[in-house]
């Protein structure tokens, strides 16, 4: 008979028990020795939680990157942004996503093969918001 | 010799700099922010102020002017700016060995371990860190006593040259300084005592800081004179002094031993907010809002926590059970601290209003169970403190009258379903 390891959820946030299986009283289980605090879920996500927002993502133009419409983004300002990086980007005063890349002069771009190329209106204004570190995408659909 | 630094950090238009944060297109437009059902301007940008807004400006009176000049109005999203604000108080924490929240956008450091020429240079690196990781821009004042580093800070703000940090530890600097720095913007003169002061010939805060002591007691009391000794870089108020103000009333306090579980956190806020409400009270203020903050100790290794819950009060009040109330509600709206210690816990009293001109809330029925847990909060405080006699008002009822918050913008950070969206497409 297999036997599936529950996981619990306690409030808000998911508790992945390490163990499961019966304890016999007036003995010591053996794993107490090895027991360890669960896996905390937004400390794997959050990084450095003063600088981290969560944001929602708006249309299909990052798909090849993985990021679908409505799924929600981790984003962290006080990462240095690096080459291929995917950022929040504020183009003429547009929230946007894209992909960055510092190969040779800095350029902003789409991740989806069915866009044409993306291009920066002349003399544009561009500002990196923050640096995307995950992406949360929903597998299961929500129940109608 | 240990010579004590204090610096004074705070958001430049702290409100309408949170709202530019989440909404790029304000970066080139004045902002205001309004009070309560949107009565009256209560933050307002740079750009905002040139075009002749006031603090305190009712609405209806610069409606049109809003309108034709493009700026943007927005009601107060307490729980936006009570979020960023506790993400600053955040990296504080990780900067200086003490901080004292002075209300929702002003924090004390205590830079008194750091050496006399790393203090400016640490001020800069905080502004920018501030700026990069919340997008909120900060000033920062220094000096050897918390009035000087206010006065320090209001200095930053007015000159662009100073690149948002004044220092005013050098003596020679500071008397310059202070004699340009009008008396009545000087931390704790008031209307009242300017007026005396000016008819006594002060009118800088040099001038007063070179007045004999003896004299400004006889006239302004010990507080007058302890305002005269800080100018003069002697340290009379400490940072645990908690000060009220219009803007907020902070009760903060670091736990003895570690909290882990809801009631410690409970009793906590209750017996912070208990206090609160007696500031209030002694000051004549009543709060509009309440909000609960918690954190892990960020130094020690242990799992990091922090958490915020802002709860509107549902009548302007200094009413310790209400106060209580919305303190445990908090609590609870920010339990649990994923297996976390809990370090510290604090009380932020915004908005305060004068309470003989608090709009009185509509009675509606009475919430039983909501009451049973408010008593349960008192009887701890008591149980814990041994105080008794809290009189039981209104406190617990449920109101049916609800704040306007017509032109809010989205609680960005603390909704799933408010999140900034951008656009991928």
């Amino acid at each position: 008979m297999s036997r599936f390891v529950r996981a619990v959820a306690l409030g808000p946030e998911l508790r992945v028990p390490m163990f499961e299986h019966g304890l016999c009283a007036g003995f010591p289980s053996p794993a107490d020795d090895f027991l360890e605090d669960a896996v905390d879920v937004a400390r794997l996500l959050i990084t450095n939680p003063p600088a981290t927002f969560l944001w929602r993502v708006d249309g299909d133009s990052m798909q090849d990157a993985g990021i679908f419409d409505r799924d929600i983004l981790v984003v962290d300002r006080s990462l240095e942004p690096r080459d291929r990086d995917v950022v929040v980007a504020i183009v003429n005063g547009e929230r946007s996503l894209k992909r960055l890349s510092l190969a040779g002069r800095p350029r902003l771009a789409f991740a989806n093969r069915r866009l044409p190329d993306f291009e920066a209106p002349e003399l544009a204004e561009i500002e990196l918001w923050g640096v995307v570190t995950w992406n949360l995408h929903r597998l299961r659909a929500v129940r109608p | 010799m240990t010579e004590r630094s204090f610096a004074l950090i705070d958001g430049n238009s702290f409100y309408c700099s949170c709202e530019r944060v989440f909404d790029p297109k304000l970066a080139t437009r004045p902002v205001i922010v309004l009070s309560n059902n949107d009565g009256c301007a209560i933050a307002r940008t740079s750009e905002a102020k040139a075009l002749g807004i006031k603090m305190g400006d009712p609405f209806f009176k610069i409606r049109d002017l809003c309108r034709r000049e493009r700026i943007a109005v927005y009601s107060s999203n307490y729980t936006l700016y009570g979020d960023m604000s506790r993400r600053m108080g955040w990296i504080y924490e990780s900067w200086a060995r003490e901080v004292e929240t002075y209300s929702i956008d002003e924090s004390f450091l205590d830079l008194s371990n750091f050496r006399l020429s790393e203090r400016a240079e640490l001020a800069r690196d905080l502004r920018a860190t501030v700026l990069r990781w919340t997008g909120v821009p900060t000033c920062v004042g220094i000096g050897p006593t918390k009035t000087l580093a206010k006065a320090a800070n209001a200095m930053a703000k007015k000159d662009p040259e100073a690149r948002g940090v004044v220092d005013l530890t050098d003596p020679a600097e500071r008397q310059a300084r202070l004699d340009r720095f009008h008396v009545s913007d000087v931390w704790g003169v008031g209307p009242r005592s300017w007026a005396k002061m000016e008819a006594l010939g002060i009118k800088t805060a040099g001038d007063l800081a070179r007045m004999d002591p003896r004299q400004i007691r006889m006239k302004f009391t010990v507080v007058g004179e302890r305002t005269l000794h800080e100018l003069r870089g002697v340290t009379c108020i400490d940072l645990e002094t908690v000060v009220p103000q219009r803007k907020g009333i902070a009760v903060t306090r670091s736990f003895g031993r570690p909290v882990t579980t809801l009631e410690g956190l409970i009793e906590a806020v209750a017996s912070h907010a208990f206090r609160a409400g007696e500031k209030l009270r002694r000051h004549g203020l009543a709060a509009t809002h309440l909000s609960v903050f918690a954190h892990s100790n960020l130094h020690n290794g242990d799992p990091h926590f922090s958490a915020g819950a802002t709860e509107d009060l549902i009548e302007a009040t200094s009413d310790g059970l209400a106060l209580i109330a919305a303190a445990s509600r908090g609590a609870r709206r920010l339990w649990p601290p994923r297996g976390a210690k809990l370090a510290k816990a604090g009380v932020i009293l915004d908005d305060l209003v004068r309470a003989d001109h608090a709009p009185a809330a509509l009675i509606g029925g009475r919430d039983r169970e909501k009451a049973d847990r408010m008593m349960a909060a008192v009887d701890a405080v008591n149980a814990r403190f041994g105080r008794g006699a809290i009189i039981s008002a209104a406190a617990g009822m449920k109101m049916p009258w609800a704040t306007k918050f017509e032109m809010r913008s989205p609680r960005y950070t603390t909704r799933v379903d408010e999140l900034p969206v951008a656009r991928a497409g």
